[in-house]
C-alpha cells in the first residue's frame, strides 16, 4: 500500500479531513493525529513569513517537507492555513506525493474556486469524493475535469 | 419529513423535540454551522452530543431522504472523531441506503459503508454482498451503471474490504468484467482484493490483473503497475512476479507517465536482485530515463532502482552518484537535500569512497535548518566511521553537537557514543583520546547521555589497564568542578568518575586534591546513592595514603618515631584549623602547602580532619548506604587517630606501629583486588555446591513428564542428535528410569532449563561470575580467559601510531551478537504462495524467461522430490528453507534433521538445538568457536533466499 492516510489539518491542528487507506481505530487515530501535528506543524510556526503566503506556498522552503514518524513517512505540504499530510509508505516516492498533495489541491481549486478551508468544511463529502476519484491503493485518476463531471 | 412514530426516545438529555426539529431536518451545512456557533470544547461536545441524538432518531426515519440526511451528518461527525463510530452503528443503515435506486443516496451509502466498515461490524457484511454484487453486475443503462459500478468498486478498494476477505471472495468473479474494460478502479478493487483473499482471488483475478498491464490505456496500465507495486511490496516474496517482467519491461520503455514509471521501477527494484539477467536488461532504459527525465520524483526513483537493485553496473551507479550529487547541492530545496543524503545512505560498501567524497556537504548538512537533513546526515557520517578516521569524525561530531540545539546534540553524542562502544571498543585504538572524549561529552552543553558515558567511563576502566592513568586524569577534571555538580543529568558521569579515582587511585598524582574534590561542601547537591561511591572512593583514598605512608616509614624504620611523633604535633595544630575548614573554603587555603608530598604526615592529618568535618554530619544521614559508608569511613579515621593518640602517651612505639602498620596493610589488600569486567553467562559459570541434588525434587515430576512424553521417549529418534560425546557419557551415570526420561525432556525442551554443566567432568575452566583478574600475577591466564578485540579491518594500513591496547572481552559479548541475526528469519506469506500457484499453470503466450522460470521452479520440486530420502523432508522443504536458515549451512546435523520430522514437535526441538551447540562450542576452545559464530552470522541472512535464486537462473 503506498498511501497509508490523507490529513488535512488546519494551523490550530483541527482535523478537517482524515482518510485512512488502512484500518485504523478510533483511539490510534487521534493518538496518530496528535503526534503528526506535533512532528509537522511545530517547526513551521516559527517560519518567518507567517501570513503572507498565496498558493503554493510550500513550508519546504525551509524545512523538508518529509517527516518519518514510526514505521512510515509523513509528506506534508502547506497551503494558505491548511496543511495536507500524506502518510506513505517508506519506499513511496515522496515528490511524487509532494506533486499529488498539489495536484489534489489544484483539482478542489478548480471545483470550488479559490478553495478554502470552510469549503472543505462544509463540503467534507464532496472533497471526500474528489479524494476517492483520485485514489485507490495508490494514485490513479489525474485530470480534473473527470471529477467536476461526475459530481 | 415526518418523524417516525416508532423512533424511541433518545438516550442522551435532550429537551424534547420542538416543532421545528421534527418538521425541519437540519442539514448537514446547519450542523456545521451549529458546531462552529461555539468553539470551546465544552460548547462542541455538547452540540455533538445533541446532534447525535439528533442523528440516533431521523436514521430510523422510514423516509430516504432523512435517513440518508442522519448519514450525511453522521459520516461528518464520524470522520471527523466526534463520534466514534464503533457506538454509533453507521455500518446498518448505510447498507440499507446502498439498495437506494437514487445515485447521490447511495454515493452517499457508500462513503459512509467504506469510512466506517470495521471488524466490529463484519456481521453486516452479508447483507452488503448482494447489493455489491447486483451494483458490480452490468445494466442496460450504461452511462448509470458506470456510476454505481464505480462506486461499488470504491467500496471494495477501501480498507472494509481488507478487513472482510469473505466479502472479496465472493465478489471476485463480479470484477472480471471490469477488469476486462481496463477500469482503473476495478483493477485497483482486484488488487485489494488479492491481498485480502490470496487463495480465493488470485486463481480468479491475477491472470486479467496482469492482462491489464499490457493494456493499451494508459490508465489501466498505470494502474496495474500501481497494483502489482503494492502486491510485490516487501512483506510479500516477489519472486512469483518475475514471469511478468516482459509486460513490465514494454512499460518501462513506452509509458510516458512517470507515475506509472515510478511504480515500474519499484516492481523491478524488486525483482532485479532474484535474476541477474533482468537487471542487466533494464540498466539501460534505467539509465535513459535517469539522464533524461525531467522529473525530479522519477529522477530520484530512478538513483533509488540504481543504488539499491543494480550496484553491479557501473556505469549507472556511476550516473545515479552524479545525479545525487545535484540534488545535494540544491541550494534552495530542503527536499531535494535531503533525498540526495537519503541516496547516499544507499550506496554500498563498495562505493564508500563516494560517500568521503562528500564528507564536507554532509558535514555542513549537520548544521542545516532542517531536522530530518540533520539526522540523515549524522546518520551517514556513523556510517563513514572507521578505525582510520574515528578520531577525527567522532571529535569533529562532538565539537558540532555544542553548537546544536538540546535534541541534536544528544542525538550526535548518543551515536557517538553507540559507534565507538559499539562491540566493545572495537574500533577505538586510542583510549587515552577517547577517555578524554568522554569527558568532553559529560562536559557538552546539552548532555544528557550521562548514563551511558558513565557506564562507559567505568567499562574502559575495567577493561582496558593502560586507558586508566588517563581516565584518572580525566575523571579528576571532572570531580574539581564544583559547576557540575549541579547538573543532575551528569549525576551517572560524576559517580563514574568518583569510582573510577577511588578504584585506579594508585594513578593520582594528588590525592589530597582528590579527597579535597570528593568532599567539597557542594556535593550535597548530589542524590545519595552517588554520595555513596563519593564517600567510598574517599575511602579508597585515603586507605592508599596510609599505606604509602606507612610503606615509606618501614623503608626507613629509623624515622619511624620522628614521624609519628610529628604526627601527633600536627594533629593539635590541625585541631585549630577546624573551624575555618567548616566553613568551607579548606580549597583556597591549604592545598598549597600540601602540594609538596601527599604522603606526609601533614597530607594524611589534613585529609583526617577533613573526613571528620564533612563526613561526620552524615551519621544523621537517612540513606543506609551513605549512612553506611560514612561510618565505615569514620569508623578507620577513627582507628588511625587513636593509635596517634596512643603515641601521645608515649607507650610502646614498636608494637603500636606495627599494628598501625597491619591495620592499614589489611585495608590495602581488602580494596586491591583487582576488579574484572563481568561476563554476561556469568550465572551459568557459578560451580554448583556438590551436596546439591537438583534431580531429586524434579524426579516426582516423573508422572507429568512420562505424559507428555509416551511417544517420543519410546523412540530412539532423539538419541544421535549433534550432542557430542560428553553429553552421551553422562547418560549411564542418570542410569534411572526416570532420569532418562527427564534428560531426554531436557533435550526436547532444553530452552527452559538451566544449561547443563555441573555433571559434565572436564574441569569448569572458567573466571567466576566476579573473578578478579589479576592481570600483573597471572597474565597468561588473562590471555587464556578472555580474547582481545582484534583489528577487523584487514588489508588497510592502521595509521595509527600507537598500537592498540589491550581490551578484555569476554566470550558472552560474542554470544549475544551472534544470536541476534537469527531472530529475523523471513516468512512465506499466503499470497506469494498462491501467485506463484497461479504462475506456474500459466500458459500465456511464450516467452523465454517465463518458460525457463516456470520449468526452474518445476526443476525445484522435482529436486525436493528426488534429493529428499523421505516423502516427510519434502513435505517439510518449505519450513526448513526459510524457517531455518542455519540448517543448510550445517550439513553435518542434516541426518538427525530427517529422522526427526516425524517428530509432531519438530519445531520445538530444533530451536532448542541452537544455544545448546553454541554452549558446547563455547565450551570446546573459546577461540575457535568465536570465529565460527562470526562466520555463521555472516552466512545466515542468505541462506533461506539462495535456493531459489539460483534454481531461477538455470
Amino acid at each position: 500500500m503506498g498511501i497509508r492516510f490523507v490529513l488535512f489539518v488546519n494551523k490550530q491542528g483541527q482535523t478537517r479531513l482524515a482518510q485512512y487507506y488502512e484500518h485504523v481505530s478510533i483511539d490510534e487515530r487521534r493518538a496518530l493525529e496528535g503526534e503528526i501535528v506535533r512532528k509537522c506543524l511545530a517547526p513551521s510556526y516559527s517560519l518567518p513569513l507567517l501570513g503572507s503566503e498565496n498558493p503554493g506556498f510550500s513550508s519546504g522552503r525551509y524545512l523538508c517537507s518529509f517527516v518519518e514518524h514510526r514505521n512510515y513517512k509523513v509528506v506534508y505540504r502547506r497551503y494558505a492555513s491548511l496543511f495536507f499530510l500524506v502518510g506513505v509508505d517508506n519506499d513511496e516516492n515522496e515528490l511524487a506525493i509532494l506533486e499529488f498533495i498539489h495536484l489534489f489541491v489544484e483539482t478542489m481549486d478548480h471545483h470550488f474556486g479559490n478553495v478554502c478551508e470552510l469549503d472543505i468544511m462544509f463540503h467534507l463529502e464532496k472533497v471526500h469524493f474528489m479524494l476517492e476519484e483520485m485514489v485507490m491503493n495508490g494514485c490513479i485518476v489525474e485530470t480534473s475535469d473527470v471529477e467536476v463531471v461526475e459530481k | 419529513m415526518h418523524r417516525s412514530p416508532m423512533a424511541p426516545t433518545p438516550p442522551a438529555p435532550v429537551p424534547a423535540p420542538s416543532l421545528v426539529d421534527t418538521l425541519f431536518q437540519r442539514s448537514l451545512g446547519d450542523l456545521v454551522k451549529f458546531l462552529r456557533a461555539d468553539p470551546s470544547a465544552a460548547g462542541e461536545s455538547t452540540a455533538v452530543a445533541r446532534a447525535l441524538s439528533e442523528i440516533h432518531r431521523e436514521i430510523r426515519a422510514p423516509d430516504a431522504a432523512t435517513k440518508a440526511t442522519a448519514l450525511q451528518k453522521l459520516t461528518y461527525l464520524s470522520s471527523l472523531h466526534f463520534a466514534p463510530v464503533a457506538s454509533h452503528p453507521l455500518a446498518f443503515p448505510a447498507i440499507e441506503l446502498i439498495a437506494s435506486p437514487f445515485l447521490p443516496h447511495k454515493r452517499l451509502a457508500y462513503l459512509a459503508a467504506s469510512l466506517s466498515l470495521h471488524p466490529a461490524s463484519l456481521s453486516l457484511l452479508p447483507l452488503a454482498t448482494h447489493q455489491l454484487h447486483k451494483d458490480l453486475s452490468p445494466s442496460t443503462s450504461a452511462a448509470a451503471s458506470h456510476n454505481v459500478s464505480a462506486l461499488a468498486l470504491q467500496l471494495l478498494a477501501s480498507p472494509a474490504a481488507a478487513a472482510a476477505p469473505d466479502l472479496a471472495a465472493h465478489l471476485a468473479h463480479d470484477l472480471l468484467p471490469h477488469l476486462s474494460r481496463g477500469s482503473p478502479r476495478a483493477i485497483a478493487a482486484a488488487a485489494r482484493v488479492i491481498a485480502a483473499s490470496p487463495s480465493a482471488a488470485v486463481p480468479i483475478l491475477f491472470k486479467p490483473l496482469a492482462a491489464c498491464l499490457a493494456s493499451p490505456d494508459p490508465r489501466a496500465s498505470t494502474a496495474a503497475a500501481a497494483a502489482f507495486c503494492e502486491l510485490s511490496a516487501p512483506p510479500a516474496d516477489a519472486a512469483p512476479f518475475l514471469p511478468l517482467a516482459p509486460d513490465l519491461y514494454n512499460l518501462l520503455t513506452t509509458s510516458r507517465s512517470n507515475w506509472a514509471l515510478i511504480k515500474v521501477l519499484k516492481v523491478f527494484g524488486r525483482l532485479a536482485p532474484l535474476e541477474s539477467r533482468l537487471a542487466a536488461r533494464i540498466v539501460d532504459p534505467v539509465c535513459q530515463l535517469l539522464a533524461r527525465s525531467a522529473a525530479m520524483s522519477l529522477t530520484f526513483e530512478c538513483i533509488r532502482t540504481v543504488l539499491t537493485a543494480l550496484p553491479a553496473h557501473d556505469t549507472a551507479v556511476c550516473l545515479a552518484i552524479g545525479k545525487a550529487k545535484e540534488f545535494l547541492t540544491a541550494e534552495d530545496d530542503p527536499n531535494l537535500r535531503y533525498l540526495g543524503l537519503l541516496a547516499l545512505g544507499m550506496l554500498g560498501p563498495t562505493y564508500v569512497s563516494t560517500v568521503h567524497e562528500c564528507r564536507d556537504v554532509i558535514a555542513q548538512s549537520l548544521g542545516d535548518a532542517d531536522s530530518n537533513i540533520r539526522r540523515e546526515a549524522l546518520h551517514l557520517m556513523m556510517g563513514m566511521i572507521d578505525r582510520n578516521n574515528i578520531m577525527d569524525i567522532a571529535g569533529m561530531l562532538v565539537s558540532h553537537a555544542a553548537k546544536s540545539d538540546p535534541e541534536f546534540a544528544n542525538d550526535i553524542l548518543g551515536a557517538v557514543l553507540a559507534a565507538c562502544g559499539h562491540n566493545v571498543y572495537e574500533l577505538v585504538s586510542d583510549f587515552d583520546w577517547y577517555v578524554s572524549l568522554l569527558t568532553d561529552m559529560a562536559r557538552s552543553l546539552h548532555c544528557a547521555q550521562g548514563d551511558e558515558i558513565g557506564r562507559q567511563l567505568v567499562d574502559v576502566g575495567l577493561r582496558v589497564q593502560d586507558a586508566r592513568p588517563e581516565l584518572v586524569h580525566s575523571s579528576r577534571t571532572l570531580l574539581i568542578d564544583p559547576a557540575l555538580l549541579a547538573n543532575h543529568l551528569l549525576c551517572p558521569v560524576l559517580s563514574a568518575a568518583a569510582w573510577v579515582s577511588g578504584e585506579y587511585v594508585n594513578f593520582t598524582k594528588d590525592p589530597v586534591e582528590l579527597v579535597e574534590a570528593l568532599l567539597q561542601p557542594r556535593t550535597s547537591l548530589l542524590p545519595m546513592s552517588v554520595r555513596a561511591v563519593y564517600i567510598q572512593a574517599v575511602f579508597k583514598v585515603i586507605t592508599f595514603c596510609c599505606n604509602s605512608y606507612v610503606e615509606r616509614l618501614s623503608d626507613s624504620s629509623k624515622e619511624v618515631a620522628v614521624g609519628l611523633n610529628g604526627l601527633s604535633i600536627d594533629e593539635t595544630v590541625s585541631e585549630g584549623r577546624k573551624a575555618p575548614l567548616v566553613s568551607g573554603d579548606e580549597q583556597i587555603t591549604v592545598p598549597s602547602m600540601m602540594e609538596k608530598d601527599p604522603f606526609s604526615e601533614k597530607s594524611i592529618i589534613h585529609m583526617i580532619d577533613l573526613i571528620e568535618t564533612t563526613v561526620g554530619p552524615l551519621f544523621e544521614c537517612n540513606e543506609v548506604e551513605v549512612l553506611e559508608r560514612a561510618r565505615n569511613l569514620i569508623g578507620f579515621v577513627h582507628l588511625i587517630r587513636e593509635v596517634q593518640e596512643l603515641k601521645e602517651s608515649k607507650v610502646d612505639d614498636d608494637e603500636k606501629h606495627s599494628w598501625v602498620k597491619e591495620l592499614v596493610k589489611n585495608m590495602q589488600t581488602v580494596f586491591s583486588q583487582e576488579i574484572g569486567p563481568v561476563s554476561l553467562n556469568a550465572q551459568e559459570k557459578v560451580s554448583l555446591p556438590v551436596d546439591i541434588v537438583l534431580n531429586e525434587t524434579l524426579a516426582e515430576l516423573d508422572d507429568i513428564v512420562s505424559e507428555d512424553d509416551t511417544t517420543p521417549s519410546s523412540s530412539i529418534l532423539f538419541y544421535p542428535r549433534s550432542h557430542g560425546s560428553i553429553e552421551n557419557r553422562n547418560e549411564p551415570a542418570l542410569s534411572l528410569g526416570s532420569s532418562s526420561l527427564l534428560s531426554e525432556h531436557r533435550k526436547r525442551h532444553g530452552l527452559y532449563y538451566l544449561p547443563t554443566g555441573k555433571t559434565e567432568d572436564e574441569p569448569v575452566d572458567y573466571p567466576h561470575a566476579n573473578d578478579p583478574l589479576l592481570p600483573a600475577s597471572n597474565e597468561s591466564s588473562l590471555d587464556d580467559k578472555s580474547n582481545t578485540a582484534q583489528p577487523v579491518t584487514g588489508g588497510k594500513k592502521l595509521k595509527a601510531v600507537k598500537s592498540r591496547p589491550k581490551v578484555v572481552k569476554l566470550d558472552g559479548e560474542d554470544f549475544l551478537s551472534s544470536m541476534v541475526p537469527s531472530a529475523n528469519v523471513p516468512k512465506e506469506d499466503s499470497l506469494s504462495g498462491a501467485v506463484r500457484g497461479v504462475l506456474l499453470d500459466r500458459d500465456l503466450k511464450p516467452s523465454s524467461s517465463q518458460k525457463a522460470s516456470d520449468k526452474a521452479y518445476e526443476g525445484i520440486v522435482n529436486k525436493m522430490e528426488t534429493g529428499g530420502s523421505s516423502s516427510q523432508w519434502k513435505n517439510n522443504v518449505d519450513a526448513e528453507l526459510v524457517g531455518h536458515p542455519t540448517s543448510s549451512s550445517r550439513p553435518s546435523i542434516q541426518p538427525s534433521h530427517e529422522k526427526e520430522s516425524t517428530n509432531p514437535l519438530e519445531s520445538d526441538g530444533k530451536e532448542v538445538k541452537e544455544p545448546k551447540r553454541h554452549r558446547r562450542s563455547s565450551r570446546g576452545g573459546h577461540h575457535q568457536g568465536k570465529h565460527k559464530h562470526r562466520e555463521r552470522h555472516s552466512t545466515q541472512p542468505d541462506v533461506p533466499q539462495a535456493p531459489i535464486i539460483q534454481d531461477f537462473l538455470l
